[in-house]
């Protein structure tokens, strides 16, 4: 197809190529903005709601901007102890976080930098746990959890989710890319195995552990199914997510729009917050996640 | 020397061992344990509220009753996995092609604000499934915003529909239109095969359904766009390059030069994307708890209703079991069909 223009006038040619590839990039932006604004606006829209009155939510349930103004919906959420869930939420994913990233780095390490005997066989079982679907996992985890009497409390929670079969084959993974002189030269000093680990590889793995710590307490702090599994009747212990599905409450009731919008935007914004300060290790995170695994 | 190397081995050894134990401590105890309960259990008709430990054995019956049994709860079984795999069929292809897409687009070299593109499409990703869902509950409204856009950009031609609340099936839908209803429909679509008349298995996903899948596929783009920007950039410039002075156009060097280099990435993504399909929970809880006339229940949601609401326990963990087997299987099905394209 290109034939006909290729040799007689190359100027032209390249001025059309321009020209075309310019429509292209027009184009390019117009989807990219439609789409951005599809992605950005139901965020926007529920931010608007959370600050309506009732009435006015189910007159003008698209107006972007409040007509008179207010903190009834904020109001209604701390009066039902929202505080209390934001407290829950943050302190499991706090406690979840800090764990993982230290078990999972110790048995990381262990696994690939200390050929120990019966290392390749522990790296395979755990790693093939990730093959597990989560929802499979729900009922065996209710059993263990009843079993101990671990139900209703912040132990049922927390302990569970304290190492993943997923930050260990992260760590893992960074771990083995690190040479092995570093050590050998640390070994011939006469440093042993927690002091290499501690005071040689872990500093050198930070980018891993961000990672890992975004991932963990982003899954923690997103969490749904384990609480809600987990905890049965003390609502002490709700976490957002789990709060917030208590209030959406039996279907077809007359539903209180701006608390139920002011609660998940109390969920959506911490998180976008961190989001905005950290995004480079999210992106990197997933990508060294996915397609070097 | 060589007692000095074997002394290192042991205390190797025992670090690496020492290293571990945290880790192994909590995985035998919550998850490689829990696994032979749960096949154990499967077999016993628990009801999840007395101690584990009066749950009478009672052999297959529970795989009896959910795969060869005429009644309710096979009906149930076929259809949350019939509403499952509608959801999967409509949603993986949608996502990964346009996740894809995105990529590619956002991967021009000439183009500005890349960054910003990524964050905004990656940002519903980073949220709570509980949070969005409660939003989009709110967007799916007879007046709300859904409808509203659908009725400007068709004109005022689109009639608002309650979403959450529509049980017909897109196909059924489409079948009217040709006339094609239950009432006309001829006698062996009205038949029953395993529990569900064909009728029923070839409804389509209903509006309440799409409703879920559209926003999974909303939530999930971003994800992928990432990866599959991350696999992009590592193909060198000099191959689109060498593509372009050969004299290919934009279409051919996406198919004969990019998307064969994307094709591990392709695997993975598509395997995230059944895998994730196959356990849709969060949403359905908040939004549609199975209904509106258990349109939306799916294989992960009856688990959870069986087992936590119905107190068959033993019961939902036949149903898991089962649900692990179709996954398990898909994945290597798929993997096959990736692997074998390669020649």
């Amino acid at each position: 197809m290109a034939a006909s223009m290729t040799t007689s006038a190359p100027t032209a040619v390249r001025r059309e190529s321009r020209l075309r590839e310019n429509i292209r990039l027009v184009l390019s932006y117009a989807l990219l903005f439609l789409i951005a604004l599809v992605f950005l606006y139901p965020f926007v829209l529920a931010i608007s709601t959370s600050f309506k009155t009732l009435p006015e939510i189910n007159e003008r349930p698209v107006a972007l901007i409040p007509q008179t103004f207010t903190l009834e919906g904020y109001q209604r959420m701390f009066a039902l102890n929202v505080g209390r869930w934001a407290f829950n939420s943050f302190f499991i994913a706090a406690t979840v976080t800090i764990s993982n990233v230290l078990f999972s780095a110790l048995a990381g390490y262990s696994l690939t930098r200390i050929a120990f005997p019966g290392s390749r066989f522990v790296f395979l079982a755990i790693i093939g746990t990730m093959m597990i679907p989560g929802i499979v996992q729900l009922i065996p985890m209710f059993i263990v959890l009843k079993t101990l009497g671990m139900i209703d409390s912040y132990t049922g929670l927390i302990i569970p989710k304290m190492v993943t079969a997923f930050g260990i084959f992260l760590m893992a993974q960074f771990f083995e890319a690190i040479p092995r002189e570093i050590e050998e030269a640390a070994r011939i000093d006469g440093a042993g195995r927690f002091r290499m680990f501690f005071q040689i590889v872990l500093p050198l793995a930070r980018p891993a552990i961000v990672a890992l710590v975004i991932f963990s307490f982003q899954g923690s702090w997103n969490e749904f199914m384990h609480p809600l599994i987990v905890i049965t009747t003390n609502q002490d212990l709700y976490t957002l997510p789990l709060g917030l599905a208590f209030l959406r409450g039996g279907l077809g009731q007359n539903l209180q729009w701006n608390a139920l919008l002011a609660g998940s935007m109390l969920t959506t914004v911490p998180m976008a917050m961190i989001f905005f300060f950290f995004q480079r290790y999210f992106i990197e995170g997933i990508s060294y996640s996915g397609v070097k695994g | 020397m060589a007692t000095g190397i074997k002394q290192q081995d042991r205390q190797d050894a025992i670090a690496g061992w020492l290293f571990m134990t945290p880790a192994l401590f909590l995985f035998a105890f919550f998850v490689f344990i829990p696994i032979f309960f749960a096949v154990y259990f499967s077999f016993t008709d628990w009801n999840g509220i007395s101690p584990p430990t009066e749950a009478r054995f009672i052999g297959a019956e529970n795989f009896r009753v959910l795969l060869l049994e005429d009644g309710i709860r096979r009906a149930d079984f076929f259809k949350a996995l019939k509403n499952t795999a509608y959801f999967s069929l409509g949603v993986v292809p949608m996502q990964t092609a346009l996740a894809l897409l995105l990529a590619v687009v956002v991967n021009q070299r000439r183009l500005r604000f890349k960054g910003f593109f990524r964050t905004a499409y990656y940002f519903p990703s980073i949220t709570s499934s509980i949070a969005i869902s409660m939003l989009f509950l709110f967007l799916y409204q007879r007046n709300g915003l859904v409808n509203q856009v659908l009725q400007t950009i068709t004109f005022g031609l689109w009639q608002p529909i309650a979403w959450m609340a529509d049980p017909r099936g897109l196909f059924h839908i489409i079948f009217g239109w040709f006339g094609l209803t239950l009432e006309t429909a001829p006698d062996w679509m009205r038949a029953n095969v395993l529990s569900l008349p064909v009728w029923d298995w070839i409804s389509g996903p209903s509006v309440a359904l799409m409703g879920i899948m559209l926003l999974n596929t909303w939530t999930t783009i971003g994800t992928m766009m990432v990866i599959f920007l991350a696999a992009l950039q590592d193909v060198p410039r000099e191959v689109y390059e060498a593509a372009e002075i050969d004299g290919a156009n934009g279409r051919q060097i996406f198919f004969s030069v990019t998307l064969p280099l994307l094709r591990p990435t392709l695997f993975f993504v598509v395997t995230l994307g059944l895998i994730g399909t196959f356990q849709v929970f969060d949403q359905v809880y908040v939004m549609s708890a199975g209904g509106p006339a258990k349109t939306t229940l799916t294989v992960a949601y009856l688990v959870y209703r069986n087992g936590f609401t119905n107190s068959q326990m033993g019961l939902a963990a036949a149903i898991a079991l089962l649900l692990f087997i179709i996954i398990f299987t898909l994945t290597l099905v798929q993997r096959r069909i990736t692997e074998g394209k390669k020649e």
